[in-house]
């Protein structure tokens, strides 16, 4: 085994990055995207840390890590509040029933 | 520059203003009559018309005679009278003026024109009682003596060619006075075209004197400064010919034209269509004499060009033979009288070919008097007998006319050449002048032509006043003498054809050749002026010539009096060919016919074929061309430039269409699209 | 030494945990399941935080992450979709574009990850964090601290507003 390092933490949140942009790109399902955002987000904040261990003498990266979790939440209750309003409207989250902007 | 030596001294001249009247009063008759006559012929009576008329020519023959006796006064060497009326043209270096000169040769020329021509007026007022346009006839009589005083009295070369243009102009106006005839509307138009040929022949000379005199340095075309300047042109080039020598060359191709000699000489016998004053007046007495002043006024070039005076005096004796030839088979009384012109011009050229040419003057002058005289003879025979032109209908008018009988003898006895009357010395001088030149050939000939014209002469008054009468019992009732008014002109005309012979008596006969004398400042140039001794050859020729007319009397009154001879004989010769020949005048007009005419004819049929096939072809051609140019334009704009625009807003809906696929509403696509833009950039800044 | 020995294979394990809780997250046909695997992944990622000596973040992660937006997730889920009503596919755009852009974005992100010369500091000792990030809210980050509590409330009453309006069209 070798030694665990920077890499390898930067692999995984590669991997987790591209599940969840596949999520934000084949899910209809209004919710399933955000999940994906979620993924996405998580791993930003798995690099930070990564690089705050690894590459940095302070704790900047911790930091910024807290200040995304707080953004995600955030922004999960806002974009939820929507989905929920697109519900009562279409009836339905289906994102390809909601295409009113179609040209 | 030093001038050279045989440059003429420069010619001094006396000014006087009374000389412009002399051509101007015709003129001012002319525009009475011919604004006003009509009114006047209906108001006042033709007699008004014709005092208007006759009253100008004698005013201006008073006015001549003036100016005669001025010049008598003066010293010979400066017989120059000057009027310049005004200045006309001065450009670059031309610069004439309207001017009148009268000099000895000019004074001899406005006292036979104004004299003569106001006789023949007087005449015509009797002659032309009948006709209904009176006015229009005196009108152009009028303005044809204004034309022809304009000729001989203009000081240069430019107002000689108006006159001549206009003696052209009025001549082709009264041969076809009576136009409603289609014969005489085409003999005027016969006489002016072929005169116009004459006219360019003169027109390129003026052209080329003026030419080389200014290449010369004295660029001039007044008659004084040419005789002054001519000189400088000795010697010189034209083309390889000799400058005068081609210059003097088309000036008498001009007098060809002018003076009806070969081969423009066809006018002439067809111009007898017109009435016989005006055949007397222009035709005899002075519109062809035009072309012997012409060369008299520039003996000074003729002189220098020797081949040009042999050329003339050779066409002068051809055409005298030729003429009187067709003389002899005439039986219209006004074309013997018409050919027997032609032959007496060629008498004149002969004597300016040789460079006898105040002997060409006095010929003109003595001819002029009986030559009118004898036109106006057979219009009192022709006015006695209707309108009969036609010899074989006379005869023995004697009894009836004898005024005119006389007088018509007289005149034929002067033109025959027998002494004393003019006739012989102005003729006799000629062939003198001829042999003893050296050509004798010229002589020989002209001795057959004298020898001619005495016996068709003879043989006219034989069959119109000798003999019985063969006209028709009609005609004979009312035959009598013609009035006064063309008796007297006769009478007058008789008298100086008969003694103005003794104004030039020469040596040989013990005279002083005055005539010559006075005209010798004008023609005379250098030392030519040598008296010669008067030799045997001179009598003997004289005796010869005589004895020839008289020999051509009698073989006249042979044949048409005592009909001893029948001329029979001569007209069944060659199977009566000679005679048809001779009879149709050698078929000269025929032969132009089909060579000069039918060439133009053609040329012209080609030029009309060419302007309405190619050049209106080019011309619809190019209407064609406009048209399908504009329809492709109307294409190009419809097809092009409408699909041009049309194609932008096509474009820009194709690309809206395409474009707006894009717009899906669908997230994952929109997210599909960012994230690829956001991957594409980081790619390229990676790689 | 210990961690020397465990550590790989502790790291080894969270690892494919968070890694296939994502695929399952993505590939799954059930939004539910999907929201299971998605708690799946969190917690994995929770280890691994501690695993990079962020204590704090790693409790952090479950209390708020977890606890809060899973189970909001959840509530919505229940909300939005007719349970047991299969029908609401999860396909939408096709897979396989989605396929070609994450191989291109993959190969690019390990490409990036194999040959860039990360900077590195010596790895020291793992120690409590949470006194740090306390001490930083307060001194140096001062200002992100109150705008970020800022954003909280304007999230907070956006929430409530959109959830509001929409329920009283519903009903009207």
């Amino acid at each position: 085994m070798m030694e665990i390092g920077l890499n390898h933490f930067l692999v995984v949140g590669a991997l987790v990055f591209l599940a969840g942009l596949f999520c934000v790109l084949t899910r209809r399902n209004a919710i399933g995207i955000l999940m994906g955002v979620e993924l996405i987000l998580n791993s930003a904040n798995i690099n930070y840390l990564a690089f705050a261990r690894y590459s940095s003498v302070s704790y900047d990266g911790q930091i910024f890590a807290v200040f995304v979790i707080m953004l995600a939440a955030a922004e999960a209750a806002v974009g939820l509040a929507i989905v929920l309003g697109i519900y009562q409207m279409f009836h339905t989250i289906d994102v390809d029933a909601t295409d009113t902007l179609r040209l | 520059m030093q001038e050279s030596a045989h440059i003429a001294q420069e010619a001094v001249v006396h000014t006087v203003s009374y000389l412009r009247w002399i051509p101007l009063l015709p003129l001012l008759g002319a525009i009475i009559n011919g604004i006003g006559g009509a009114w006047i012929q209906t108001n006042l009576g033709k007699k008004v018309v014709g005092a208007i008329a006759c009253a100008m020519p004698l005013l201006g023959f008073v006015l001549a005679l003036r100016a005669f006796f001025q010049l008598l006064g003066l010293d010979p060497a400066q017989r120059v009278l000057l009027d310049n009326v005004f200045p006309w043209i001065h450009v670059g270096i031309l610069n004439v003026d309207v001017a009148f000169q009268v000099d000895p040769l000019s004074s001899v020329m406005i006292l036979i024109i104004t004299g003569v021509g106001g006789l023949i007026h007087i005449y015509s007022t009797a002659y032309m009682h009948e006709e209904p346009a009176y006015w229009r006839y005196f009108a152009y009589l009028n303005l044809f003596t204004f034309a022809m005083l304009t000729l001989v009295l203009g000081d240069n070369l430019l107002l000689m060619f108006v006159g001549w243009e206009g003696v052209g102009l009025c001549s082709y106006a009264l041969i076809g006075f009576w136009y409603s005839e289609w014969a005489n509307a085409s003999a005027g138009s016969k006489a002016f075209i072929v005169n116009r040929v004459g006219d360019f022949g003169f027109m390129c000379a003026t052209f080329l004197l003026f030419w080389t005199l200014a290449e010369a340095d004295h660029p001039t075309l007044l008659f004084r400064e040419i005789t002054q300047y001519a000189p400088l042109l000795e010697g010189q080039l034209f083309w390889g010919m000799g400058t005068v020598t081609v210059i003097t060359m088309l000036m008498f191709l001009g007098a060809t034209g002018k003076s009806a000699q070969i081969p423009l000489y066809v006018w002439l016998p067809d111009a007898m269509a017109g009435p016989t004053p005006v055949s007397a007046l222009i035709h005899a007495a002075t519109m062809v004499t035009a072309g012997v002043y012409m060369i008299a006024r520039l003996s000074i070039l003729f002189d220098m060009a020797p081949t040009t005076g042999a050329v003339i005096a050779t066409v002068g004796a051809a055409t005298a033979f030729f003429a009187a030839t067709i003389g002899t088979t005439q039986f219209d009384i006004k074309k013997v009288l018409a050919y027997s012109t032609v032959s007496q011009l060629g008498f004149m050229f002969i004597a300016m070919g040789v460079g006898a040419y105040a002997t060409g003057v006095f010929h003109l002058m003595t001819h002029a008097f009986f030559k009118a005289c004898l036109f106006l003879g057979s219009g009192s025979v022709i006015h006695a007998m209707h309108h009969e032109q036609d010899m074989r209908k006379m005869g023995g008018l004697k009894k009836w006319m004898p005024y005119t009988y006389a007088t018509y003898l007289l005149s034929t006895l002067a033109i025959a050449g027998i002494p004393p009357f003019s006739g012989f010395f102005s003729k006799d001088e000629i062939l003198w002048k001829a042999f003893s030149g050296g050509h004798h050939i010229v002589w020989f000939v002209a001795v057959c032509a004298a020898a001619m014209t005495a016996f068709y002469m003879f043989r006219s008054v034989y069959m119109t006043f000798e003999g019985e009468s063969r006209a028709d019992e009609h005609t004979k009732h009312h035959l009598h003498e013609s009035p006064l008014a063309m008796t007297v002109p006769l009478m007058i005309l008789a008298a100086l054809a008969t003694f103005s012979g003794f104004l030039n008596i020469p040596h040989a006969l013990f005279g002083h050749a005055r005539f010559d004398g006075w005209l010798a400042p004008v023609v005379q140039h250098g030392a030519h002026a040598a008296h010669h001794d008067v030799e045997i050859i001179e009598y003997v020729l004289m005796i010869f010539s005589v004895a020839v007319a008289v020999a051509g009397i009698l073989v006249a009154r042979a044949m048409y009096q005592t009909r001893t001879l029948k001329p029979d004989w001569l007209v069944d010769a060659f199977g009566g060919k000679l005679y048809r020949t001779v009879y149709n005048k050698y078929y000269v007009d025929e032969a132009y016919d089909a060579t000069v005419i039918a060439g133009t004819m053609s040329l012209s049929r080609a030029m009309a074929w060419f302007d309405a096939t190619i050049i209106d072809g080019i011309v619809n051609g190019s209407a064609v061309i406009v048209k399908l140019l504009s329809q492709a334009y109307g294409l190009f704009d419809h097809y092009v430039v409408d699909g041009a625009v049309n194609g932008v807003g096509a474009l820009t809906s194709l690309v809206g269409g395409g474009v707006r696929r894009l717009q899906t509403g669908n997230i994952n696509a929109y997210l599909y699209v960012i994230v690829l833009a956001v991957v594409g950039v980081m790619m390229a800044r990676i790689w | 030494m210990n961690e020397f020995s465990l550590f790989p294979a502790v790291f080894y394990f969270l690892a494919a945990m968070t890694v296939v809780s994502a695929v399952g997250v993505a590939l799954s046909n059930n939004i539910f399941y999907s929201a299971i695997a998605l708690m799946g992944t969190l917690l994995g990622a929770a280890g691994l935080y501690v695993m990079l000596a962020a204590d704090f973040l790693a409790v952090v992660q479950i209390f708020v992450y977890v606890g809060g937006i899973l189970v909001l997730t959840l509530f919505a889920i229940n909300l939005t979709s007719r349970i047991g009503d299969v029908t609401v596919s999860n396909r939408s755009l096709g897979r396989f574009p989605a396929f070609v852009l994450l191989a291109l974005v993959g190969v690019g992100m390990m490409r990036a990850i194999g040959t860039a010369n990360w900077h590195r500091v010596e790895v020291v000792e793992p120690v409590p964090t949470i006194n740090r990030i306390g001490e930083a809210f307060l001194t140096t980050h001062i200002l992100p601290f109150e705008l970020a509590s800022l954003v909280l409330l304007a999230a907070l009453v956006g929430a409530v507003v959109l959830s509001r309006k929409e329920l009283r069209e519903g009903r009207g």
